[in-house]
């Protein structure tokens, strides 16, 4: 049976940007292994000689007329959607620690 | 429970100028009000739709045709972008998000003279399959409060069952429209993938998210695809409709072949939706149909695919929720890193976590090989099995799910006995194809259905079968 550690856990979190409780964290390590043990019986399944469905109904390179388009979208409205921002630009954090 | 008149009816009505669509969004308003124990309703989009319903009754009085929905008022789940009101998706991280522009296929309806009321409920970022998961309310079933309603379509179903609008509409990326449909008592319809646009709709999983309508009747439900189709230059997986349309398709059975799944009827299925089904297959014969054993041995491992694509693509949408451009943002934070990683922590809820961190392993590099790729490759199986399926029968036929609608905190603290409420939901997603869900009975007074199934792009032949079954099973 696939384990994940919880440290397993806390790196999966990091590359996901996202912070977990020590409560989730062992929550999920016990959780994930369950759900990792149910997928991997696709394990026993053959699959030789075929290809991968990415597009499930089968279109490929889909492209439009390379001009201009009017979304018509209010950009005061999507500033208003704004955390934070200052002369009409969005601000974030200090990026160097 | 309160009834509406078939919406083409209302719409009818209110092109003659026999009803007004103010009178209706504000019956519709009312409902909603008095139904609040049922909590199925985020939030209205009130002062807009009385404008949108006035501008209807006075382009009426202009002597104008205000389309095929004029002043019929409907819920939309809150995973679509729309004016009026905020659209959360029942995720914290989304609360007081106004969208800048609105869900192509609210525009398509817009445009036909519907007018938007509500914002249903739904498990956040329709994460779920009960409605529980959503961060702000428990949705319940209109037949029992102790009971889900489904998901994580649960307050679009509950929605049109309760009366609050003529109809509803929702997602499916793997069972969400067809799932609540039956445990609440609705028709819903999963369309073929692509056929309605998913152009402002909050992602779930890119590559099954399906939109489709909720509704009363099968001919409704036909009438709201028919305008929601075809192609949208806004969304790249887009596919032409039907050149015949999806109203008025034949609805005889006599001579076609319906194929019955027996990966669909093991033990796990109750008694109850079993005899319901029996029942129904007798009343199929005598309407000329050809009940034929179908056997696709790959169904019992769709879930698992499933399993693994869904939070792979999750992970990935889900990424853009950063707390820089929209939605929540911790103020505390003394970097940006520090800002991301404790916005996404605080806003998104508990499954939405789990299926970030399940997505990212999967996803991961020493393990994208054997977890996504596999899953890929298995999920090609399933579509040739579908498609070999669909070469001696016209329809596949089947519950929607193991068991009627189950108790509110039953499954919510087990992931994987809620995973599993999709079991016979997920792999008409994978496939792309064509599902819809048919209430055809009630037992110990809740809804039982069954879904019919057909190959990709026979959307209007699904219908026309499906209207059939709703007529046989009255």
């Amino acid at each position: 049976m696939v384990k994940l550690s919880k440290e397993e856990i806390l790196k999966l979190a990091n590359l996901a940007q996202l912070k977990l409780t020590s409560d989730e964290v062992s929550e999920f390590s016990s959780e994930l292994s369950l759900i990792l043990d149910y997928v991997s019986h696709l394990d026993t399944i053959d699959v030789e000689g075929l290809l991968p469905t990415y597009q499930v109904t089968g279109l490929e390179n889909v492209t439009r007329e390379d001009i201009k388009i009017d979304y018509k979208v209010d950009k005061k409205q999507l500033m208003s959607n704004l955390p934070s921002s200052k002369d009409g630009q969005i601000q974030v954090k200090r990026m160097i620690g | 429970m309160k009834s509406w008149d078939n919406i083409t009816k209302i719409a009818f009505s209110v092109n003659e100028g026999k009803s007004s669509a103010v009178d209706l969004v504000k019956e519709s308003l009312k409902r909603i009000n008095e139904a609040s124990e049922y909590d199925a309703i985020i939030s209205l989009t009130k002062d807009r739709a009385l404008e949108r319903a006035k501008m209807i009754d006075d382009g009426v009085l202009q002597g104008q045709n205000m389309g095929r929905l004029a002043g019929v008022p409907f819920i939309a789940k809150d995973n679509f972008l729309t004016f009026g009101g905020e659209t959360t998706a029942a995720s914290n991280i989304l609360k007081g998000f106004n969208a800048p522009y609105q869900a192509s296929a609210i525009e398509k309806l817009e445009a036909e003279g519907a007018i938007v009321v509500a914002k249903a409920n739904l498990d956040a970022f329709a994460h779920g399959a009960s409605t529980e998961n959503s961060d702000f309310m428990i949705t319940k079933n209109p037949h029992d409060k102790t009971r889900v309603p489904g998901g994580s379509s649960g307050g679009s179903a509950a929605s049109v069952v309760l009366g609050l609008a003529p109809f509803s509409i929702g997602t499916d990326t793997g069972g969400s429209i067809r799932q609540p449909a039956a445990f609440s008592g609705c028709v819903g319809l999963k369309p073929t993938y692509g056929l309605v646009s998913r152009s402002g709709v909050v992602a779930m999983a890119s590559s099954t998210d399906c939109i489709g309508p909720m509704t009363k009747t099968v001919g409704e439900a036909s009438l709201i695809l028919d305008i929601m189709s075809g192609r949208d230059p806004l969304d790249s997986t887009t596919i032409e409709k039907d050149t015949l349309g999806y109203i008025g398709a034949d609805s005889d059975l006599k001579g076609k072949k319906i194929g019955l799944v027996k990966e669909y009827f093991d033990d796990s299925l109750s008694s109850e939706i079993k005899d319901s089904i029996d029942e129904l297959i007798v009343k199929l014969k005598s309407a000329g149909a050809e009940i034929k054993d179908v056997s696709l041995p790959i169904l019992p491992s769709a879930l698992a695919v499933y399993y693994i694509l869904c939070p792979a693509e999750v992970s990935s949408n889900l990424s853009r929720y950063d707390g820089q451009r929209f939605g929540y943002s911790y103020e505390g934070a003394k970097d940006l890193n520090e800002s991301y990683a404790e916005s996404r922590a605080r806003g998104f809820g508990r499954e939405a976590k789990r299926r970030i961190i399940i997505g990212t392993y999967v996803l991961s590099s020493g393990y994208y090989d054997a977890y996504y790729k596999k899953a890929q490759l298995v999920r090609t199986k399933i579509v040739n099995d579908f498609n070999d399926a669909f070469r001696s029968v016209d329809f596949l036929l089947g519950p929607v799910a193991p068991t009627q609608a189950f108790k509110i905190g039953e499954k919510s603290n087990d992931p994987l006995a809620m995973y599993l409420s999709d079991v016979l939901t997920v792999a008409p997603n994978l496939a792309g194809i064509p599902a819809i869900t048919i209430p055809i009975d009630m037992k110990n007074n809740l809804p039982v259905a069954v879904q019919l199934m057909a190959a990709q792009k026979h959307d209007r032949s699904l219908l026309g079968a499906a209207k059939k079954i709703e007529e046989l099973a009255l």
